[in-house]
């Protein structure tokens, strides 16, 4: 049963319908939908392979559905379905309204490249050709994910995994976009650097609004930072629900079927 | 009537060496190139009697626009008199019947590697660049069919935040020879190993410019009076090599390109690149001397096309 | 007395309520069992604003569940809880998750036996994020938290310390000045008195009259209800069905 809002009046900006995915004989993602409402954050749990990181990676735009509805309430999108975007649209829509980052940051991030530059690489994009403006946004938004900007112009490679999840996430919201996309942004990290890159998020997302969409298999850190919960299992949603905030342990988050 | 009297009289090499398709489909690659300044128009490139990477590409195109009536200038990095030069020019003179010359000024065709003349081109004369490489997002971007969708898309965001981190990482632009320009505000082009001191020279030029690359088979051209303009900040600038305080150890002269010649001693004397104009220095009376690109104090001819004139 | 179960009565969802709840009910299916357990059947109560609802009743008759069910923890199995939000009337039971998460923001608290401790999280801003969420300036949210911190009587020396360190009293104390901080219209309490003190649970108690007599509506459930048994207004007894 699909339950309507009635109190939060507001347009969802994200939403997702009838999505299917196959490789060959392998079902990847089966029938989901999604609602992301602004300001919000939604968690997308499940085992590997369960299907959740290929949703990321399709609303990233970065491979198409096999079929699928994508509405994105931003101003010059609204009457489209972005999977049907051309090449263009897709780059300027994925370029300047999300933002995403990737549990590996080599998928994220150019090692070869400055901290600084990563960052600044997305002000170039979007066609900013003054060097002290590039610098100054990236420091900016570095600072604001609180990275230490002494080590501004250090290349990736050199940097701790804390700090490269830092950097991608300087460079995923440098352009302020709409829909930030977390895939295991903190796994692989020890605990107390996944606690500061949990807290930048929690900051983030109070002071920027920006809706969220975390994939995760770690119970505790969708807790900590989404308000909703779907959990996949074999390409489908198998459950939604709202997360528990006072539940001790990660195995006793209550998530009720709908 | 018989069939030897309709055919031909047998010749040993087609006019210009090559056969009359190719000719023919190098002149359509030619004009595609001229009608979309900037773009890398493949082509077929075929044997010579010279090795790829010897300036087969040029030497293909040169083949193909020459006629009679043409004069003919070939440099190799600004000597007519070097080996590849010499060779090169014997071979077009002797499949076309083409004049030669060393006089920037009376060639109607200018095969170059490596540098653009000093003295100004003028409408009407062609200039043919040798380029090894013609792919300008080659470092950025390896995989030739992503490299091309770039160009497709005008996506060029990695040229400058390549020129970012030089300037992060050294304080200044490093790139030296094929300094990247766009090409009528629209393509990435290479302008083939030409120093920076040249590149400015394509930029609302008189005359043709046609720059093709034999092993990689891909030509391109810069139609004249086409902009030209090197990649930069908007507050951080492109510069030529400094040549303040380089005097020509031939001819006295400065504010030319001059390269450098090692003495034993540790210091370095120095020499104008371009033969033809030293020789035309050296000897006032017997040719004349055309306006060049730069002036004695180093002026570039555009004024303030160059912003940043005095940087290294 | 408010009954539930036994003696259902039919509550009209006046303007004077801010929670109407009828036939509320819950069954779980146990797999391993492969059968329906049902936590409670055809709750019937009404609240209104700064009133308390003790729910009392054997262990494991259902009131944690009960519970659950008004935050939505769990997706009650049928009946109604007709809540009168500031944004209008809405159907807890069967409201979307999106109107509970904003309920959960700006309405209905949730206060739970346990302290979910972050690391690196200090006691001070554990408590004072409820307040930052809902916009509250740093400082005075900050202000705030040291005042709850202060009545709930955790030593200042520790304020600054991560909780996830601190002794299952304490993290309690920071438990319920985080969960009661915020400005609520509604707050579940879920034996919040457990492994408490008898200065913190007087300081408990004292926070709750504070709310209770600001209009806000309360529903606990307590292992020892004579410490609040003052403040209540109505009792909801839970059978074992």
């Amino acid at each position: 049963m699909i339950l309507l809002p009635q109190l939060v009046q507001t347009t969802p900006l994200l939403r997702v319908s009838g999505l299917h995915k196959r490789y060959g004989a392998v079902v990847a993602v089966e029938d989901v939908a999604l609602d992301l409402y602004p300001g919000e954050t939604v968690g997308i749990v499940g085992e590997s392979g369960s299907g959740k990181s290929t949703v990321l990676r399709l609303l990233n735009l970065e491979e198409p559905p096999d079929t699928g509805t994508y509405q994105l309430d931003i101003a010059g999108y609204v009457a489209d379905n972005i999977f049907a975007l051309d090449r263009l649209r897709r780059r300027e829509l994925q370029l300047r309204h999300i933002g995403i980052v990737y549990q590996n940051p080599h998928h994220g991030l150019r090692m070869r490249v400055s901290s600084s530059g990563n960052v600044a690489e997305r002000l170039i994009m979007a066609g900013e050709r003054r060097f002290a403006t590039l610098r100054s946004a990236a420091r900016a938004s570095l600072a604001v994910s609180e990275f230490p900007l002494e080590r501004l112009d250090d290349l990736p490679a050199r940097l701790s995994g804390g700090m490269q999840q830092r950097v991608q996430l300087a460079k995923a919201i440098a352009l302020k976009p709409a829909l930030l996309l977390l895939d295991e942004p903190t796994t692989g990290l020890d605990v107390s650097v996944q606690a500061l890159v949990i807290d930048t998020l929690l900051r983030l997302r109070r002071e920027r609004q920006i809706a969220t969409l975390i994939v995760s298999h770690d119970l505790g850190v969708i807790r900590t930072l989404s308000d909703r919960v779907l959990v996949m299992r074999r390409g489908q949603v198998s459950s939604a629900g709202l997360t528990e905030p006072g539940a001790r342990r990660p195995r006793n988050t209550r998530i009720h079927s709908n | 009537m018989k069939l030897k009297q309709l055919a031909h009289a047998r010749q040993d090499y087609s006019y210009g060496f090559l056969d009359e398709f190719a000719k023919r489909e190098l002149r359509r690659r030619m004009l595609k190139a001229i009608a979309l300044p900037g773009y890398q128009v493949p082509y077929a490139s075929r044997e010579l009697p010279i090795a790829r990477g010897w300036g087969t590409g040029g030497l293909q195109v040169t083949l193909s626009l020459a006629g009679p009536r043409d004069t003919i200038k070939v440099i190799d990095q600004g000597a007519d008199d070097s080996v590849n030069a010499a060779n090169l020019r014997r071979f077009i003179a002797r499949m076309t019947g083409v004049e030669t010359t060393d006089d920037t000024l009376r060639a109607t065709i200018i095969q170059s590697r490596h540098r653009i003349p000093e003295e100004r081109l003028r409408e009407g004369q062609v200039l043919v660049l040798q380029v090894p490489d013609p792919e300008p997002l080659r470092h950025v971007q390896p995989d030739i069919a992503k490299a091309r969708a770039m160009h497709a898309d005008a996506d060029y965001a990695q040229v400058w935040l390549g020129l970012y981190e030089q300037l992060v990482r050294f304080g200044r632009f490093m790139n030296g020879a094929s300094y990247p320009v766009i090409v009528h505000n629209r393509y990435l082009m290479s302008p083939s190993p030409i120093p920076r001191w040249d590149t400015p020279d394509l930029h609302q030029a008189a005359h043709l410019t046609l720059l093709s690359a034999g092993r990689e088979k891909r030509l391109y051209a810069v139609p004249p009076y086409t902009d030209v303009r090197p990649v930069e900040f908007e507050d951080v600038f492109f510069a030529v090599e400094d040549q303040r305080g380089r005097i020509c150890m031939l001819s006295s002269a400065r504010n030319k390109f001059m390269d450098e010649l090692p003495q034993p001693d540790g210091s370095s004397r120095f020499r104008i690149s371009d033969t033809g104009y030293v020789a035309k220095l050296l000897k006032p009376d017997q040719a004349e001397r055309g306006a060049t690109y730069y002036d004695d104090d180093g002026r570039f001819y555009i004024e303030g096309f160059i912003k940043n004139n005095t940087a290294v | 007395m408010v009954r539930g179960s036994r003696f259902a009565v039919q509550y009209k969802h006046t303007q004077m309520n801010l929670l109407t709840v009828t036939k509320l009910n819950k069954h779980f299916y146990v797999h391993h069992l492969e059968r329906e357990i049902v936590a409670f059947a055809a709750v019937d109560f009404a609240l209104a604003a700064g009133e308390f609802l003790l729910v009392r009743g054997a262990n494991g008759v259902g009131k944690s569940t009960l519970l659950r069910c008004l935050y939505r923890s769990y997706l009650p199995s049928g009946g109604q809880a007709l809540f009168r939000s500031q944004a209008g009337d809405i159907d807890l039971a069967r409201a979307a998750e999106v109107d509970i998460a904003f309920l959960r923001r700006s309405e209905i608290g949730n206060v739970s036996q346990f302290l979910r401790a972050r690391p690196r999280v200090s006691a001070l801003d554990l408590v004072a994020e409820p307040l930052i969420e809902n916009g509250v300036s740093l400082a005075e949210a900050h202000t705030a938290a040291a005042a709850q911190l202060a009545a709930f009587g955790l030593k200042e020396a520790i304020w600054e310390a991560y909780p996830s360190t601190f002794s299952g009293g304490e993290q309690q104390k920071v438990n319920l000045a985080r969960a009661l901080i915020a400005p609520r219209r509604l707050i579940l309490l879920d034996e919040p008195t457990a492994s408490l003190d008898a200065a913190a649970r007087a300081a408990l108690v004292e926070r709750l009259t504070e709310l209770k007599r600001s209009g806000v509506a309360l529903i606990g459930v307590f292992h020892h209800p004579e410490d609040v048994q003052a403040l209540v207004d109505r009792e909801l007894y839970l059978e074992t069905v």
